[in-house]
């Protein structure tokens, strides 16, 4: 009897984390087309609803009535399992993410290491959805994820070591806790050039722009996916967006201080927003992320694939190197300011 | 050697990337162009050319006195004309027949006529919804013309200086 009442206790937990995550899927593609759009000085979409609001809506009732077309060429049950072992790491990495103090429905301590298994396993959803689908453009697409996902998960975890050195620990509570202070004490400062890497092979990771060679319309018409409809094509979609939230949230848990209100420390500030909890700072930094996101799309044109791979091996790397030797030093010697506690 | 040092700190550093963004960042902030469009139009020029027409004078008669010039310079083929003389004697079409499909909209027949009869007017939202709808026939040509007669009067008004 215990157990039945937990797990459905767990069930509902995730059903509260996996609900709004959807919800801001459907809004964040909203978000993007009306920023984009924005950037264009145009309105975007405002005719489905107010301002536009219910066009999300819209468009997966759109996909989810279409067909599914199945090519007869393809790998049957590869093809109709890829959209989901893409989603599923997508959804599952949220586990270990810490919304606020103690607002976490697993609290492990390799957080870190599972929230980067889980961002790299979805590779292997796209892979077999490029494989399966039995086409000269969805392979190449793959391919080009495999080896794009593969070279910028080693400065990705380089960065991930960055912070683990400097929190010394790998639970991602601690690493938040670690960060407390004030706002000069968010490691988005002491490891800026991690905090960059990071934030370039997140982006890399979720193939977004200006990183898309996984789909590069113009070169590989839409690369992986090119030959899913309706509800297959909701699925990778809906699985790309929930990285790039998951992205954004660990990027501020990291290197923004997670929860943290930024007025901690300040005399005055810090009592008038007292108040406001947790989960509003983390929502507004992860906005912040996400917002960067759509900004970067709108501005920059897709790298070439070769340049893809000399940015991720020969610069991304070097300077994590660099950055974890000099942080090394920084909490072996304690060196201040922000290395002189220990553990610190 | 300097020139490569700033060029190495200039990418390192992102700042191409970063005014990138400055300037992207302020578009968002400024006006938006959109035209909203069934309810806001884009003006148009009185030479747009869009649907034909044939127009009449303002006794009732029909202006075109099926000369074909219309018909032959027409660089689609999309004009056909049949004449015979009517009972009062006149030269007139007894079938006139434009392809929309095959029509490029350039509009030649409208600088050729020299009686002004057919003309594009502004009229740019129409649709075909069986095959077969596309020939503009003379009677519907015709209605097009009573149709528009004021604003087709307008247009070369505006536009008689150039010509
Ligand atoms: S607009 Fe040009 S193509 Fe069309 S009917 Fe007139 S002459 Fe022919
Ligand atoms: S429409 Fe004009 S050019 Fe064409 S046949 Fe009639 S009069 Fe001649």
């Amino acid at each position: 009897m215990d157990t039945i009442m937990n797990l459905l206790w767990i069930a509902l937990k995730i059903l509260a984390i996996v609900l709004p995550l959807t919800i801001s899927v459907a809004y964040l593609t909203l978000a993007e087309r009306k920023v984009i759009a924005y950037m264009h000085s145009r309105i975007g979409p405002n005719r489905v609803g107010f301002l536009g609001l219910l066009q999300p809506f819209a468009d997966v009732l759109k996909l989810l009535l279409k067909e599914m077309v199945i090519p007869s060429q393809s790998n049957r049950y590869l093809f109709l399992a890829a959209p989901v072992l893409v989603l599923a790491p997508a959804l599952a990495a949220w586990a270990v993410i810490p919304f606020s103090k103690g607002l976490v429905l697993a609290n492990i301590n390799a957080g870190l290491l599972y929230i980067f298994m889980m961002s790299s396993l979805s590779v292997y959803g796209v892979l077999i959805a490029g494989w399966a689908s039995n086409s000269k453009y969805a392979m190449l697409g793959a391919l080009r994820a495999a080896a794009q996902t593969v070279s910028y998960e080693i400065a990705m975890g380089f960065a991930f070591v960055g912070v683990l050195l400097a929190a010394g620990s790998m639970n991602l509570q601690t690493i938040v806790l670690a960060q407390s202070g004030n706002i000069l004490h968010w490691y988005f400062l002491p490891l800026l050039p991690l905090f960059f890497v990071y934030w370039i092979s997140g982006v890399a990771e979720t193939n977004r722009h200006p990183f898309d060679m996984v789909e590069g319309e113009s070169e590989i018409v839409a690369g992986f996916h090119v030959e899913y409809a309706g509800a297959g094509f909701a699925l990778f979609f809906l699985a790309e967006y929930a990285n790039m939230i998951l992205i954004s949230a660990v990027a501020s848990l990291l290197f923004l201080g997670g929860w943290l209100s930024p007025f901690e420390g300040i005399p005055l500030l810090e009592n008038v927003f007292a108040f406001v909890p947790g989960l509003v700072w983390f929502v507004l930094k992860m906005g912040f992320f996400l917002f960067l996101y759509i900004w970067l799309r709108a501005t920059f044109p897709r790298y070439r694939y070769d340049q893809v791979m000399r940015l991720g091996w020969k610069v991304l790397i070097p300077i994590t190197l660099i950055w974890i030797v000099v942080v090394s030093f920084a909490v072996k010697f304690n060196i201040g300011p922000w290395f002189n506690q220990a553990g610190v | 050697m300097t020139d490569r040092l700033k060029r190495f700190l200039e990418s390192l550093l992102l700042l191409e990337l970063f005014r990138g963004l400055w300037l992207t960042g302020k578009y968002f902030f400024k006006k938006k162009i959109t035209v909203q469009f069934p309810e806001e139009k884009t003006p148009t020029s009185p030479r747009f050319r869009g649907l034909h027409a044939l127009r009449r004078y303002s006794n009732g008669e029909e202006r075109c006195i099926a000369c074909k010039l219309c018909e032959v310079v027409c660089p689609a083929l999309a004009i056909t004309i049949e004449s015979a003389p009517r009972t009062d004697g006149t030269r007139r079409t007894t079938k006139y027949e434009i392809d929309l499909f095959k029509c490029i909209y350039c509009g030649f027949c409208e600088e050729s006529c020299p009686v002004d009869s057919i003309v594009e007017t502004s009229e740019m939202h129409y649709h075909f919804e069986k095959r077969g709808e596309e020939i503009m026939t003379k009677e519907k040509l015709l209605a097009i013309g009573d149709k528009y007669e004021s604003k087709i009067a307008a247009a070369r008004a505006a536009d008689a200086f150039y010509r």
